[in-house]
């Protein structure tokens, strides 16, 4: 086994040729997961909201973006973005950019779906309540049944997170510089050690995903606890 | 804005030929993965629900390893890197298929089967443990009361999720296209390299792609509703 393959080049896994260079490899990804989910939170959150709206006319459309965006492979919503943006737009779009669009349409339909789940398992009379308090819907949705709604979710947003991480790998194929990337560099160019490098790289995400995935768990207990206290 | 639209050359003619070929490949790819996942998704489930440590631990290890790593890299890790690990006679066996199709289908079986194995597990949670312990106590082995008790209860209520991730296989399936299979997705690649028409390519298959999941959704929608409901009646 050639294992110091991977380690002369760890560097290069975890940060890319920076500073010399730009910024990529688990860097890279880091700021790919992160700026996805921070955009699919907001936009998902409009969503799943215009999803559980009264009004046909903002129900309708949200019901339409979340089925074709969820029926879709998140392979094709990226070529989408990466080859039609020229036509559409007039000019090219850098690779990154958009792919964390990619990235963020793709995971706010999930996040809608979770937004809707999270509302509409509160009981009604939260929304009843706070309606003959003399509050308006928005700020009964605003001040009552979101705040309840979204923390019930975090373990939800945890494990979409995870998802979108590991979900970053596509944006290799459009030539994002991150992890997955970086390994198929350093596979080329030293052509002896395909199985160490990606079994490294296997075990980069997979640290990653497994302490979030673990957070999400213990969240979980956490939250069901709290409950079953407030309830009794 | 010129930009002359044109689906007449996409659905029609050779490149027509090449998105139906894509499709069928896409198709054949998700259904051999889908039963071989099935099959070691099971098995891996049945495994961490057995008494004996050291299957339970190494079941338990699969189903974490291979849930929280991304699909593409295991995908080139079969590919790229499996040659070094795997023996020789699996080597030659592989070399004498398609191996960029029996790759594909490697990884998406093992990644689809750690999630099936989370499924089924769930499953078997939901059948209340004095099924089990009432078939032990007639005389049946574990693996007997599996098979015969357990496990055929424990479908009926996980078929939905099940085909949920039968359905996320069939999407995961467009990544197979980076090691060279000729499915859906690699076809309309392939159409906007030669036409400059990706605009129409991708429109076709991402329809394609959408026939296929609202047929499959609206399958479990129908289930739900006849078996599941019906029974709770």
């Amino acid at each position: 086994m050639h294992w110091n393959v991977v380690y002369n080049n760890f560097g290069y896994l975890l940060m890319g040729a920076y500073p010399k260079g730009p910024l990529g490899g688990l860097a890279m990804t880091a700021i790919l997961a992160l700026a996805g989910i921070f955009g699919a939170f907001w936009l998902g959150l409009g969503i799943g909201l215009a999803r559980i709206a009264r009004d046909r006319r903002l129900r309708w459309p949200a019901m339409a973006y979340i089925e074709v965006i969820r029926g879709t492979p998140l392979l094709m919503v990226v070529f989408w973005f990466y080859f039609l943006a020229p036509v559409l737009l007039g000019k090219t779009l850098p690779e990154a950019e958009s792919a964390v669009i990619a990235l963020i349409v793709f995971t706010s339909a999930y996040i809608a779906e979770i937004v809707r789940a999270g509302v509409e398992a509160l009981p009604t009379g939260q929304m009843e309540a706070a309606r003959s308090t003399g509050l308006s819907h928005a700020q009964a949705m605003v001040h009552v049944i979101l705040p309840q709604a979204l923390f019930n979710m975090i373990p939800s947003f945890v494990n979409q997170f995870v998802s979108l991480t590991k979900d970053t790998s596509l944006a290799f194929i459009i030539g994002v510089n991150e992890l997955t990337k970086a390994a198929t560099q350093i596979n080329n160019r030293t052509l002896t050690a395909p199985t160490e490098i990606f079994i490294a790289i296997a075990l980069l995400y997979f640290v990653i995903c497994f302490c979030l995935t673990e957070l999400s768990r213990r969240l979980e207990k956490h939250i069901n606890r709290y409950q079953a206290r407030g309830r009794s | 804005m010129a930009y002359n639209f044109d689906f007449g050359q996409v659905i029609s003619g050779e490149y027509g030929q090449w998105l139906v070929s894509g499709l069928v490949t896409t198709l054949h790819i998700s259904a051999v993965s889908i039963v071989l996942s099935l099959a070691l998704g099971t098995a891996v489930a049945v495994l961490r629900l057995s008494k004996v440590r050291p299957l339970v631990w190494a079941s338990a290890a699969y189903t974490e390893f291979f849930r929280n790593t991304p699909l593409l890299v295991q995908i080139f890790f079969w590919y790229f890197g499996s040659y070094n690990v795997l023996p020789t006679a699996v080597n030659d066996w592989l070399a004498r298929r398609d191996f960029e199709f029996a790759c594909g289908v490697i990884a998406l079986t093992v990644y689809t089967s750690a999630f099936i194995a989370e499924e089924i597990r769930s499953g078997v949670f939901s059948i209340p443990k004095t099924q089990l312990e009432a078939s032990r106590a007639c005389g049946l082995s574990f693996l007997q009361a599996m098979a015969y008790v357990i496990l055929p209860q424990a479908f009926r209520v996980v078929i939905p999720p099940l085909i949920s991730q039968f359905l996320n296989l069939i999407k995961n399936s467009s990544l197979v296209m980076t090691i060279g299979v000729m499915d859906l997705t690699y076809m309309a690649r392939q159409i906007e390299a030669h036409t400059f028409h990706g605009f129409e390519a991708f429109t076709v298959s991402t329809a394609m792609y959408l026939c296929i999941s609202l047929m499959v959704s609206l399958g479990v929608n129908l289930y739900n509703r006849r078996v599941l409901h019906a029974r709770a009646r």
